[in-house]
């Protein structure tokens, strides 16, 4: 099956096999901050944004993907605000096995890219999608406010 | 005596960037299976659907024909070798009673065979076309009926160390001190209880995942997700009698483990996949192989029955602990001596009588879970201690803090109950649990909600928990470092410690840092490859920090010294001093660091600056702490939510504030998903019900209730800068914390978890009426 989408800005076409997911399909290509922990859309490891959303890439079959505009964090790594929620997670201690991270900090990527000064109520939400089995999700949160309050040293 | 001031800690107990912090914070490919290698065939293990049964014939021939299907390896395939799938020291207290594929299979999920394809998508095609004839045999699913020996679930001979076979024990353990009955006797009161603890899984959110190869030279690479590289080496060597000089573990970074990376469980097929075919193996698990066929806490029925003074001080203890092992029994006897050690040293009782086993049912393999048994005694114990109180009239904190053991004291049941083995003595150097209590209880504002109003539909109630853990195991854990000097004063710390994502590598990094005087940065930290770094035994029971830590303590040490020997010989000087990083002769001439390596390599007296040293201790301080919680009952539905934790706890020195932290923030929501959301489902087959994340719910964000994490100081003289352990201690209150605080709520006993709406309001029938 041959698509065309956009990963990262730049336009992919590919042949892939039917049936294959975008969570497969991004590990094969070496985007490998994109995790798998359980293939059913349930722990949030494989979090993508699509059009500004977080996505289960391992619920995105490929055959769906024509067109789409796919984000992961290689594709902004250099970004400028990216670099502050990386800072702001390096310095809370956000950090521990570090598995879902990738995951965590597009969530905050799309919840700030829809509002700018979210609530603690809203961030919760936003990382709820997440499953992070180490932080108890108190560090994440407080490194997210962090960003939020524009308090991060970079 | 010595009364030089302390050294002032300029990196030990410092906020510190995580040393892998940057490669995780930007997602590089640093987990095991973040790698790409040509040719790699790919692993699916066909797994038992029935609880207990013989396998009569096996037909593989359909199934080889699947398209890229290329081997598929079943019991017929390797000669008959009894293991334990523990990673723990050796010989391992474990009984050996699995082999790597059996003709036998006695639970659902065991392995039956294992299919091997250029696909993953080949490897599962193939899976349902194996045709299995199954004769099937009797199942028993209740521990408190395996002793009848129907069935017998391990009546081969030549399996080793299970107690009793016959009657399904797979290990035993008994312990007095004192005279019980006696102590029955002379106690003014005596209360007794029946608490159990339901299966619970570590649920890292890395799956299992290994992958091998041979390398240019043909040996055995292993790059695994594991708690325990040197174990994993030594278990393949023997499992697969492969020469374990030919073989190579790598521990890349770990995407979480809790100790459910304690075991073998993939290590040894991806392996005999390499060897047979000479290319590269990957072996996954599925998130639903990780909640049935993966390890999981060992549910225990522990009965207390504990003698109390007219005082108020604990005379006579009686533990009695009846653990469910499942169908294997790795880390069966082990689990269970912590249950009872760690229990039995929180408070003195001159009386003390525990006796424990652990029987096999043809259900889910127990193993390693943080806390390792702690979490079900303090379950028991903490309930007790809570109904005691109630019982008396008196409150729990006064009640505790009557009976805690104190600084100076002696542990008499930690030497009688070892891991799987006589124990060493242990007196308390430091404790700091006095203080825990009563911090926390300022915290969670305990007077004020204990006391309050209970009425209406919504009520609220505190409780509060102690715990005390241990750091490593004492006269058995093993830690050992490299260090050697760089010509720009940095430092490669090579060493066997393995960091599973809970920052160790960065602890331990401070810890050199602190000793050689030189920032955090300049020690480059490599960790867990058995051919780059010295010997571990492993990352479980608390020890890295206080064993590997020690380790690191030593070797730096030792190389300072020699630093400030080579040092001198360059400045011509006979004494001297060393000084953020740079020696200073007596006459006061300095050299720096750099210098002193830069011209030890080239130009003069050359010589590599380095030392090894390794670490154990017959002593494990136990790290304490008491943990509160703020819940509220909804009477009429039985929901119960935490509003709030409360952990206070006793490490000794904190050598990474953040880190240490977040061991306890991590926690918490472990024991409160064992106690509210998280438990394992089996029908009436045995099979398991709940083997996805829909169903088997651990905290998510919004989930999680407030919670307030603090430290009281303590120094430990025998660990590193005063360090104790941090990792398992926290895991042991909050879910008895929360049915303490239920009982404050609404006056609902909870003696068994999980706790759900049902067990609630239908005790809450039985008070009210």
């Amino acid at each position: 099956m041959h698509i065309k989408f956009y990963l990262n800005g730049k336009v992919v076409e590919a042949d892939v096999p039917a049936g294959m997911n975008l969570l497969e399909y991004l590990r094969s290509v070496s985007v490998f901050s994109v995790k798998r922990g359980c293939d059913h859309g349930e722990c949030g490891s494989c979090t993508v944004l699509m059009d500004d959303k977080t996505r289960n890439a391992c619920l995105i079959l490929m055959g769906t993907l024509d067109g789409e505009r796919i984000e992961t964090l290689e594709g902004l790594n250099a970004d400028r605000r990216m670099e502050l929620m990386q800072a702001a997670f390096l310095d809370e201690g956000a950090i521990q096995c570090g598995y879902c991270t990738p995951a965590m900090l597009l969530a905050l990527e799309s919840l700030l890219r829809a509002n700018s000064k979210p609530d603690d109520a809203a961030i919760k939400a936003a990382f709820s999608g997440i499953y992070c089995r180490c932080t108890g999700y108190v560090k994440p949160m407080v490194a997210a406010k962090k960003v939020v309050m524009g308090e991060v040293d970079g | 005596m010595n009364s030089t001031p302390a050294k002032v800690l300029e990196r030990v107990g410092k906020i510190t960037r995580r040393v892998d912090g940057t490669a995780l914070a930007k997602g590089k490919p640093v987990f095991a299976d973040d790698i790409h290698l040509p040719g790699m065939l790919h692993l699916k293990i066909l797994r038992s659907p029935h609880a207990h049964a013989h396998i009569r014939e096996i037909r593989t021939e359909k199934a080889l024909k699947t398209p890229g299907v290329v081997l598929i390896l079943t019991h017929k395939d390797f000669p008959v070798h009894y293991f334990t799938t523990a990673g723990q020291g050796y010989p391992e207290p474990s009984p050996r009673d699995i082999r790597i594929l059996d003709d036998t299979v006695r639970f659902v999920g065991d392995r039956v065979a294992v299919v091997v394809a250029e696909t993953l998508e080949a490897a599962e095609a193939a899976l349902a076309v194996i045709e299995v004839d199954y004769d099937i045999l009797p199942a028993n699913f209740d521990p408190e009926k395996a002793q009848a020996g129907n069935p017998v679930l391990h009546p081969e001979t030549g399996k080793i160390d299970i107690h009793d076979a016959a009657h399904n024990v797979a290990s035993h353990l008994e312990a007095t001190l004192g005279d019980i009955q006696k102590g029955f006797e002379e106690s003014k009161w005596v209360f007794e209880g029946r608490y159990s603890t339901p299966y619970a899984q570590q649920a890292h959110i890395e799956p299992h995942i290994t992958l091998t190869w041979l390398d240019e030279n043909e040996r055995l690479v292993i790059r695994t997700s594991t708690q325990v590289p040197f174990h994993v080496r030594r278990i393949v060597a023997e499992v697969l009698n492969y020469p374990m000089r030919n073989i190579r573990v790598i521990k890349p970074r770990v995407g979480g483990a809790f100790g459910g990376k304690q075991e073998i469980l993939n290590e040894d097929l991806c392996a005999a996949v390499t060897l047979r075919t000479g290319r590269p193996a990957r072996l996954e698990f599925t998130r639903a192989e990780e909640l049935y066929a993966a390890r999981s806490r060992h549910p225990q029925i522990v009965k207390f029955k504990i003698g109390v003074n007219a005082d108020h001080t604990i005379h006579a203890i009686d533990m009695d602990i009846l653990e469910n092992c499942g169908a294997y029994g790795p880390h069966a006897l082990t689990v269970m001596s912590v249950t009872a050690q760690k229990a039995l040293t929180l408070y003195r009782s001159p009386h003390v009588h525990v006796r424990g086993k652990a029987v096999y049912t043809n259900l889910s393999v127990a193993g390693a879970y943080r806390g390792y048994g702690a979490p079900q005694g303090f379950f028991a114990l903490e309930s007790i201690m809570d109904e005691i109180a109630h019982n008396l009239d008196i409150d729990p904190i006064a009640f505790r803090h009557k009976n805690y053991v104190t600084a100076g004291e002696d542990v008499p049941i930690a030497k009688i109950l070892g891991e799987g083995r006589e124990g060493f003595p242990v007196v308390i150097e430091s404790t700091g649990l006095h203080d825990c209590l009563e911090e926390g209880k300022k915290l969670i504002e305990w007077d004020a909600l204990r006391t309050a109003e209970k009425s209406g539909v919504q009520r609220r109630g505190v409780g509060v928990a102690c715990a005390a853990q241990g750091s490593g195991i004492a006269g058995i854990d093993m830690g050992a470092v490299f260090i050697k000097m760089n010509e720009d004063a940095s430092f490669n710390l090579l060493m066997g410690a393995t960091d599973l994502g809970t920052g160790s590598d960065t602890a331990l990094a401070q810890i050199a840092a602190e000793v050689l005087e030189v920032p955090v940065e300049k020690i480059l930290v490599y960790s867990s490859d058995t051919d780059m770094t010295p010997f571990d035994t492993g990352a479980y029971a608390s020890s890295t920090t206080f064993i590997s830590g020690g380790a690191v303590k030593k070797a730096a040490e030792k190389l300072k010294a020699r630093i400030l020997k080579q040092g001198l010989i360059l400045l011509d000087e006979k004494d001297g001093t060393i000084e953020k990083g740079v020696v200073i002769g007596s006459g006061g001439d300095r050299i720096s660091y750099e210098e002193i390596c830069t011209r030890s390599f080239y130009t003069e007296n050359q010589t590599q600056l380095m030392a090894t040293a390794s670490h154990m201790s017959y002593d494990s301080p136990p790290p304490f702490n008491a943990t509160f919680a703020d819940v509220t009952v909804d009477v009429e539905t039985g929901l119960v939510r935490v509003n709030k934790i409360v952990s206070v706890t006793d490490a000794g020195q904190v050598i990474n504030p953040h880190m240490a932290e977040g061991q306890v923030e991590g926690a918490i929501p472990q024991s409160l998903g064992m106690a509210l959301t998280e438990f394992m489902i089996f029908d009436e087959s045995g099979r398991p019900v709940n083997t996805n994340f829909r169903d088997y719910h651990i905290y998510t964000a919004i989930d999680m209730p407030d919670i307030i994490t603090r430290f009281i100081h303590t120094h430990e003289p025998n660990g590193p800068f005063g360090a104790k352990a941090v990792a398992e201690i926290p895991i042991n209150g909050p879910a008895v914390a929360v049915t303490n605080a239920i009982f404050n709520a609404c006056g609902v006993r909870i003696r068994e978890l999980p706790i759900t709406p049902e067990k609630i309001l239908s005790k809450f029938d039985e008070v009210e009426s």
